[in-house]
């Protein structure tokens, strides 16, 4: 990845304009060709360094108000085969594997969960219970109650 | 929202085309035209349906980031997120039901400068930052499937 590509990945992340040929758009703005600008927005998919290109949906004006982070202790050893697992959950938004903070944060598995009830987030979150079984030592929800800040530039997401 | 918007959203969670004339090329996939396509998504995006049109970049490809948590009373919550804000290294604030009520995302060009950003804020707050960097990113991500149940 070269300057140029950080430049084009801030670029499209930040919105691609919603004229008839977008990415001639940016390639002006950018001071590079169509064809360039599209030769490496493929490129950059192809080595992942983009993951799509998406119209990126708004879940909590789209009805989904019970948004929780849900946080897994789970062995350390088994964290990637159970990771994958509930990372392929068709409700989880994200998926991490994290430290924990002995003693006060036991958690090293977190996952998002999005529902338009409670039981609904409760049903998904029973799910990823029966899903660990027995390499479930302890979880704990985390709703979220106010979104205090979300800006546009997201190369962090609720990921970090 | 009629039906092709709503295909509009689900369908072009992954895969917009990465063409000349991509809203043209969704148009003809929906049966309309560019000039609906185009409408639409300039009005999902000012009613807020729609967040962005764009890249989704996976976490740590610029910069080094973590995900942060602390303990604050609930009375000096409001300021203790205003002054987090303040900071264009955070790029997320949520307030949690939890003792640790307030978790945010910071993303720094390098890892001294997330730890210095990470230090002003337990100073100036004088309470503890709790840091959990992504170790390992599980999720396939291919989208969200929509439920349109209740929009």
């Amino acid at each position: 990845m070269d300057d140029t590509d950080r430049r084009l990945m801030r670029a499209s992340q930040a919105g691609l304009p919603l004229t008839p040929e977008p990415y001639q758009t940016l390639a002006e703005q950018l001071c590079l060709s169509k064809d360039e600008v599209m030769q490496r927005l493929t490129a950059m998919q192809e080595q992942g360094l983009i993951r799509r290109i998406a119209a990126v949906p708004n879940h909590y004006r789209l009805g989904y108000r019970f948004n929780g982070m849900t946080v897994w202790e789970v062995p350390d050893e088994r964290i990637d085969e159970l990771g994958l697992k509930v990372g392929q959950l068709p409700f989880v938004s994200h998926c991490y594997h994290r430290p924990r903070h002995l003693p006060e944060w036991p958690y090293n598995l977190f996952a998002m969960v999005h529902g338009k009830t409670q039981a609904e987030a409760e049903a998904q979150i029973r799910q990823i219970a029966d899903l660990l079984g027995a390499h479930n030592r302890g979880h704990d929800v985390l709703y979220s109650t106010k979104i205090l800040k979300k800006t546009g530039f997201r190369s962090g997401q609720s990921a970090g | 929202m009629m039906d092709w918007q709503k295909r509009l959203l689900d369908d072009f969670q992954r895969d917009f085309p990465l063409s000349p004339t991509p809203y043209q090329d969704i148009a003809e996939r929906l049966g309309v035209t560019e000039a609906e396509v185009i409408g639409a998504l300039s009005d999902l995006q000012d009613r807020r349906f729609v967040s962005r049109i764009g890249a989704v970049i996976p976490p740590n490809q610029i910069g080094v980031s973590t995900l942060a948590a602390m303990a604050v009373p609930e009375a000096q919550l409001p300021t203790i997120a205003e002054f987090i804000n303040g900071f264009p290294e955070v790029n997320h604030n949520y307030e949690r039901e939890h003792r640790l009520n307030l978790w945010f995302v910071a993303v720094a060009s390098d890892a001294e400068h997330l730890q210095a950003v990470i230090a002003r804020i337990e100073r100036h707050t004088n309470f503890a930052v709790l840091q959990l960097p992504l170790l390992d990113d599980f999720f396939i991500d291919l989208g969200f499937k929509l439920d349109w149940r209740h929009v």
